[in-house]
């Protein structure tokens, strides 16, 4: 009997492992209902004990306080939903743990009552029920102890963490200890870059100057070791990489950099992450790359999010270059880039498209084509014109010209900027005019 | 480091639960799965006598049975002895008289033991090789004679030891478990509970925790007591009657682990139908004569109860006159239906209960229909009538009373709800299966204790409210400070006509509950499918269910069969929709 408990325990804690991954891998689709069926069908229609009955309808009372942030009643529940610690049914009791950690720590987060010792202590009994959690908890543990300032405490903590004796159960958790790793490294970056400030403000000719910059290369070593291994997990790690890079290169270790950076952004085995480009092209740039290595970055960027501020950059970059094949991309971006909500008042952006060669404009039609169907209210009804003169004239002008240009000079947006009497703009919008009468890719008199 | 030397350190790990040891260079354990050491150390092995503490409790390592645990040899039937006796010293806190202990269930429990061969026989079954005669050894002889006058109302001279502690271990022959036991996932506090567990004899009826309630019933109901099942069970979930692990009573030196878990272990509160169903077996095992009588005056006469559950449910003290009605109609009143006979050939009792309250649904069927039309239409006539006469006495508004009682009872049970979610199950005392579990159960235990410590702190001064005292009454709508008005006083003047000398319903219709019942074996008289049903009959039974903790679907068996044997003529007649015109005398 025992023998057999024990097989199942065993299946049940390696299967623990694999469970999670799949829980949290598809977050998308869940049947409360479902779950309370299969829990009826697994007793095989055998009535449920109250004791599961009362402590599921707890552990709903529970979340329903933590809704409402009732955090008193929270804690009260929570003080009878403890028991499922000692639940006779070994699955159950193995998966509280667990439960009990989030939901406790979330209470003693809020709860008016509770102070950073009440949840050490919390934290402390947690961790030692089952090997299975010690990692995760010293974890948020010591998120929670950052969150409140307590960098030191947080930073022992991790080190016990770090230290602590697993056995054979540490495979399944490399990833876990490499986050430990990982936030230690955090730390140490933290106080290294405070150190960093408070030198910059002291005389580089003083003795306390050159024996601290040796002390810091020594410091980025030792966080290369803590974060360097959950580099190579994938996954997304920003402020990582971020502080790593930073401090990499503050040791003149470009190659270092430049090899994690390129990692990052173009191995498959890690999620499609917008921020991998922006370090790599940000580091890039401050290394005075070449313009093709610079576009081709970008480039990727623009696929992600073609949304992105950085575009306006690329669209210089393509602009500058030589094929023509850039020269129509960066009009492309362009366009892309104002498809969105967000970007439509971005001045800039507007100058470029106003700017664009006037060789060009069989391109804008090409471009135009897609978006002569909505641009038009997007971007250019008459609320816009209103608006936009009244907010930003110099937007207004420019949007006019592109709208002139686009539509032509029967468009409402377009007379109502030119009607607009103005002092400083006067000039610009007679030149701007007469450009759109010489180059407007509509013939006059078919727009709105 | 050596591995082999940890073998005889059994005990899961209370970091990882492996059974896994090693031994560290200072001689203590650490487990090689998580590297944990504890602070135990390894058993010296002792050529010389020393008296260290240290090793002494190493030594209780697992060897033999009696080394694990230091307490009394005591047996299953004295772990329900002790069930028994607080459970009757409960019931007497709760103003039943003595003698229900002393004489009744004294003499129920000496039977079961006899029927079941345990004791008071001159050969015990269970004797065969290993088994003493239970508590056989300490009684007058003279109890051998009067075994077949067992219930006989005269008071056994025995009946004060039942009174005296009754835990004290006896000195029984011990005679040593089956070698199975000796494998160390096979053992029990008590010395009988591995074979108690596997014990299976044809014709013998064990003794659970549920039948303990069983008995306790068996002798509420022989003593006519005021306290019916749906009352003993509210009792019980109240935590004024020891059920769920009364074995915390047990005294200290009485340890109850291993098999004993599974008998004595309980992790649900009784269910009404299944200590109905234990009741009549164990009444019929204990091949008990005819109970007292069920007269007119007794408590658990329909017209008593109907009268008790009115009050309860708010509804006006007038339509006692017509449960009353119902009840002779129906011949549930009588006598020898309510008798409990286990010997009779119809094994059955009344659920004396849920029968009153179904005489009540019925009632209510008879004056408003409950077709969600009639009683509205009602309830409208009284509010006008109530609005122009306002010095009178007021009719019965039944859409009123739906409002009051809805309101109440949606309260009602969410405090039930939340009281039922916050009910703690384990006790100070943790029952292991195995002894390799035990250290882990006890550290678990007490981790559990110093984390409720640490929440208890936060919920701060307000202790949780006071217990009120039992009553069989829940509900109480006379006391003028509960804001809600009590309807006790109204009167059905609206819902009667004359007709000649007689006063009739207004109402002429009546709905059927059921027309099929099931005639096969299984057990239940009909299905309740609440969809099929008005919404002011479901109503009605959710409410008058909750009020007896059943579940609606018996309250609606009970309907349907008075149901049948008030129309029994219509039902015999033809299975048509029936409309019998009911015609009430007054």
């Amino acid at each position: 009997m025992s023998d057999f408990d024990e097989e199942l325990t065993k299946l049940a804690l390696a299967e623990d492992g694999k469970r999670e991954t799949s829980v949290f891998s598809n977050p998308g689709m869940h049947f409360p209902w479902l779950q309370e069926r299969i829990e009826t069908v697994v007793t095989g229609g055998k009535k449920k004990r109250d004791f599961a009955q009362t402590t599921s309808a707890c552990l709903s009372f529970i979340q329903e306080a933590l809704l409402k942030h009732q955090w008193q009643q929270a804690a009260e529940y929570m003080h009878s939903y403890l028991q499922t610690l000692e639940d006779s049914d070994t699955y159950k009791r193995q998966n509280a743990p667990e439960v009990i950690w989030k939901l406790g720590s979330e209470i003693l987060f809020y709860h008016p009552k509770s102070n950073v010792e009440t949840f050490n202590n919390f934290a402390d009994r947690m961790k030692n029920i089952g090997v299975l959690n010690y990692l995760k908890i010293s974890l948020q543990h010591a998120l929670y102890l950052i969150h409140h300032g307590k960098l030191e405490d947080a930073n022992r903590n991790l080190s016990d963490a770090e230290t602590w004796r697993y056995g054979e159960k540490s495979s399944s958790q490399e990833v876990l200890i490499n986050l430990v790793q990982a936030y230690k490294g955090l730390l140490q970056y933290h106080t290294w870059s405070k150190k960093k400030t408070e030198l910059s403000e002291i005389d580089k000719d003083d003795y306390a100057y050159t024996s601290e910059t040796g002390n810091s290369g020594n410091q980025s070593c030792r966080t290369s070791t803590s974060i360097c291994a959950l580099l190579k997990t994938p996954g997304v790690w920003d402020p990582f990489v971020k502080s790593y890079v930073e401090m990499l290169e503050f040791c003149e270790d470009r190659d270092g950099a430049r090899e994690i950076l390129t990692n990052y952004a173009y191995d498959e085995k890690f999620p499609s992450n917008p921020n991998a480009h922006i370090y790599l092209y940000e580091f890039l740039k401050r290394e005075k790359a070449p313009r093709a290595k610079l576009i081709s970055v970008l480039k990727i960027l623009h696929e992600i999010v073609p949304s992105h501020p950085l575009m306006l950059e690329f669209h210089t970059l393509l602009r500058k270059s030589d094929t023509e094949e850039h020269q129509k991309l960066g009009l492309s971006v362009l366009f892309e880039f104002l498809d969105f909500a967000g970007c439509t008042k971005n001045i800039t952006a507007w100058k470029y498209l106003a700017k664009v060669n006037v060789s060009h404009l069989v391109w804008v039609e090409e471009e135009w084509m897609s978006r002569r169907s909505w641009w038009p209210t997007f971007h250019f009804s008459f609320f816009w014109a209103k608006s936009d003169w009244k907010a930003d004239a110099d937007l207004a002008c420019e949007k006019a010209f592109v709208v002139g240009i686009l539509l032509g000079k029967g468009c409402r947006y377009f007379r109502y900027i030119v009607k607009q009497d103005h002092e400083t703009l006067k000039k610009k919008i007679k030149r701007m005019k007469k450009c759109v009468k010489k180059y407007s890719i509509v013939n006059p008199g078919v727009c709105t | 480091m050596d591995l082999e030397e940890a073998k005889s350190f059994t005990e899961r790990c209370s970091q990882c639960a492996a059974v896994s040891w090693g031994l560290t260079d200072e001689g203590k354990y650490y487990c090689t799965s998580c590297h944990n050491v504890t602070d135990r150390s390894e058993e010296v092995v002792s050529t010389a006598v020393i008296t260290n503490t240290k090793i002494n409790s190493i030594s209780r390592g697992l060897r033999k049975r009696s080394k694990h645990e230091k307490g009394w040899d005591w047996y299953v039937c004295e772990g329900f002895q002790c069930i028994l006796y607080h459970q009757a010293e409960a019931l007497k806190t709760l103003g039943v008289g003595a003698e229900l202990k002393n004489e009744v269930l004294h003499n129920l429990w000496k039977r079961y033991l006899q029927k079941s061969k345990q004791a008071y026989c001159k050969n015990p079954v269970r004797t065969r090789g290993r088994k003493a005669k239970v508590l056989g050894d300490n009684l007058q002889s003279s109890d051998c004679a009067s075994e077949l006058e067992l219930l006989s109302d005269t008071t056994l001279e025995s009946g004060a030891e039942f009174q005296s502690d009754p835990q004290i271990p006896k000195p029984f022959p011990l005679v040593k478990a089956s070698p199975k036991s000796e494998a160390a996932d096979v053992c029990s506090g008590s010395v009988d509970g591995v074979e108690y567990s596997e014990w299976k004899e044809k014709g013998v009826l064990k003794m659970t925790v549920p039948r303990t309630l069983a008995l306790c019933y068996l002798s509420l109901l022989w003593q006519r007591e005021t306290i019916t099942l749906s009352d003993l069970l509210r009792f019980v979930e109240e935590d004024r009657i020891p059920y769920v692990n009364a074995f915390q009573l047990f005294p200290e030196e009485m340890k109850v682990y291993g098999r004993d878990k599974g008998i004595f272990a309980v992790e649900s509160w009784p269910d009404y139908e299944d200590i109905y169903k234990n009741m009549i077996e164990v009444a019929i095992f204990l091949d008990l004569p005819r109970f007292p009588d069920v007269t007119e005056d007794c408590y658990l006469h329909p017209n008593i109860l109907c009268m008790k559950y009115l009050l309860e449910l708010n509804l006006p003290e007038e339509m006692h006159s017509l449960t009353c009605q119902v009840v002779k109609m129906t011949g549930i009143g009588e006598v020898d239906f309510l008798t409990f006979d286990p010997i009779a050939k119809k094994k059955r009792t009344v659920k004396y209960d849920v029968q009153a309250v179904a005489v009540i649904v019925v009632v209510l069927k008879l004056l408003f229909l409950l077709d969600d039309k009639l009683e509205w239409s009602y309830s409208s006539l009284a509010e006008a009538y109530n609005e122009e006469h306002r010095e009178d006495e007021p009719q019965f508004d039944f859409r009123k009373w739906y409002q009051v009682m809805k309101k109440t009872f949606d309260e009602k049970r969410q405090k039930w709800e939340e009281a039922r979610a916050k009910y703690s199950w384990k006790t100070k005392r943790p029952i292991y299966r195995s002894h390799i579990d035990k250290s882990v159960m006890y550290k678990r235990r007490e981790m559990v204790e110093h984390l409720q410590k640490q929440f208890s702190a936060l919920v701060g001064s307000t202790p949780v409210a006071e217990k009120k005292d039992p009553s069989s009454f829940q509900f109480n709508w006379t006391e003028g400070d509960t804001g809600s008005p009590c309807f006790h006083g109204h009167s059905l003047q609206g819902l009667l006509r004359t007709k000649g000398q007689s006063l009739i319903t207004k109402n002429s219709l009546y709905w059927l509950s059921t027309q099929k019942f099931c005639k096969s074996y299984c057990k239940h008289v009909t299905t309740y499918e609440e969809s099929n049903f008005s919404l002011s009959y479901q109503f009605i039974l959710s409410i008058f269910s909750f009020l007896l903790r059943i579940k609606t679907s018996i309250l609606h068996e009970e309907v349907s069969l008075i149901e049948k044997k008030l129309f029994e003529k219509k039902y015999n007649e033809s299975k048509k929709r029936s409309r019998p015109k009911k015609v009430r005398r007054h």
